[in-house]
């Protein structure tokens, strides 16, 4: 299968994307430039990077949303494409109405970087079949704007639809106050679109994804999608 | 257009109207930044001070025929890009420039 991983202006973690994807994952990778106006015909899945897309000026992720790609990301999602928004990514996202909700200043005021817990809510998803349904992964947190926020309806139809795809926890797997890292509703770590082709998350699968890194719970998401796409 | 004037000799006369736009936290949303400022605040002693809201302050010049037009292209912006409606409120001045 073949990614494409958009590179905005401040995206700081396209080469960690293409990394994973290429070399951890042995899937087809590459760059796509946030000034064209197009997603390549051969793409199956996009990648939207963590990072500081245009400085996260006025908001994270209001800018690059309005950025040329983002015509295209938006056109391709609709037509069933597969987009995957990580930590900046997932900003952008929501920004650009293809994922409900927003994400808001960590409650505990301070920029949070550190490995979470999270339990895998739905394996059901394209981008999580290869995980455990409940399993419990760990991967990294960085940022100062991950706190999600969405009014009571969004909230309810997100948990009703099994939108809620990744959830922080503790080391137990119990998804309590003290092992939400940034004040999220509902522990919300990473939330996926109602057809299922569009996900997004705060923590940062692609930088646990090879051993010497530490981990590798990330992978699934790779490999799941390795899947559906091998079987499609 | 007014009195049934033919469009084409309409010329429209256009002003220049200064708008200044406030972007807050919705009420229902911690607003951190306000939070850490009201306890410096009552740290110095200020302790009758409270509600501090932290926010964004926006201006933009716009030419446009009348305080109307100019408000909602400022209006539009806002709900567009300057502001997050999910989790932010806004609220437009429009002055004329003299």
């Amino acid at each position: 299968m073949n990614y494409g991983v958009v590179v905005f202006p401040g995206s700081n973690c396209d080469n960690d994307a293409l990394y994973a994807t290429a070399m951890n994952a042995h899937a087809s990778s590459r760059f796509l430039w946030h000034k064209e106006t197009s997603i390549p015909s051969d793409i199956d899945c996009v990648i939207l990077p963590g990072g500081f897309s245009y400085g996260d000026y006025l908001r994270s992720g209001a800018i690059a949303r309005f950025s040329p790609i983002m015509r295209a990301v938006v056109d391709f999602a609709n037509n069933g494409g597969f987009v995957l928004g990580i930590c900046n990514g997932f900003q952008v996202l929501t920004e650009a109405g293809l994922l409900p909700g927003a994400l808001a200043r960590n409650t505990r005021q301070l920029f949070s970087c550190a490995s979470v817990h999270m339990l895998v809510e739905n394996n059901k998803t394209a981008f999580t079949t290869a995980y455990a349904q409940h399993e419990l992964v760990t991967m990294p947190i960085a940022h100062g704007e991950g706190s999600y926020f969405a009014d009571q309806r969004t909230i309810d139809e997100l948990e009703s639809n099994q939108r809620v795809v990744f959830r922080y926890c503790n080391s137990s797997g119990v998804a309590d106050r003290q092992s939400n890292p940034n004040g999220s509703l509902n522990n919300i770590a990473g939330i996926i679109s109602a057809n299922g082709n569009v996900m997004g998350l705060m923590p940062h699968p692609e930088r646990v994804c090879d051993t010497l890194l530490g981990g590798t719970d990330g992978l699934g998401i790779f490999h799941s999608l390795a899947q559906h796409f091998q079987t499609a | 257009m007014v009195d049934g004037s033919v469009s084409r000799l309409h010329v429209p006369i256009m002003k220049t109207f200064t708008a200044m736009i406030t972007v807050t936290l919705r009420s229902g949303i911690l607003d951190v930044q306000g939070k850490t400022v009201e306890h410096a605040l009552h740290t110095m002693g200020y302790t009758s001070v409270g509600h501090v809201r932290m926010g964004k302050h926006v201006t933009f010049t716009v030419e446009a025929e009348t305080e109307g037009h100019a408000r909602s292209i400022a209006q539009e912006s806002c709900e567009k890009l300057i502001a997050n409606p999910i989790m932010e409120d806004f609220d437009i001045r429009i002055q004329e420039v003299a």
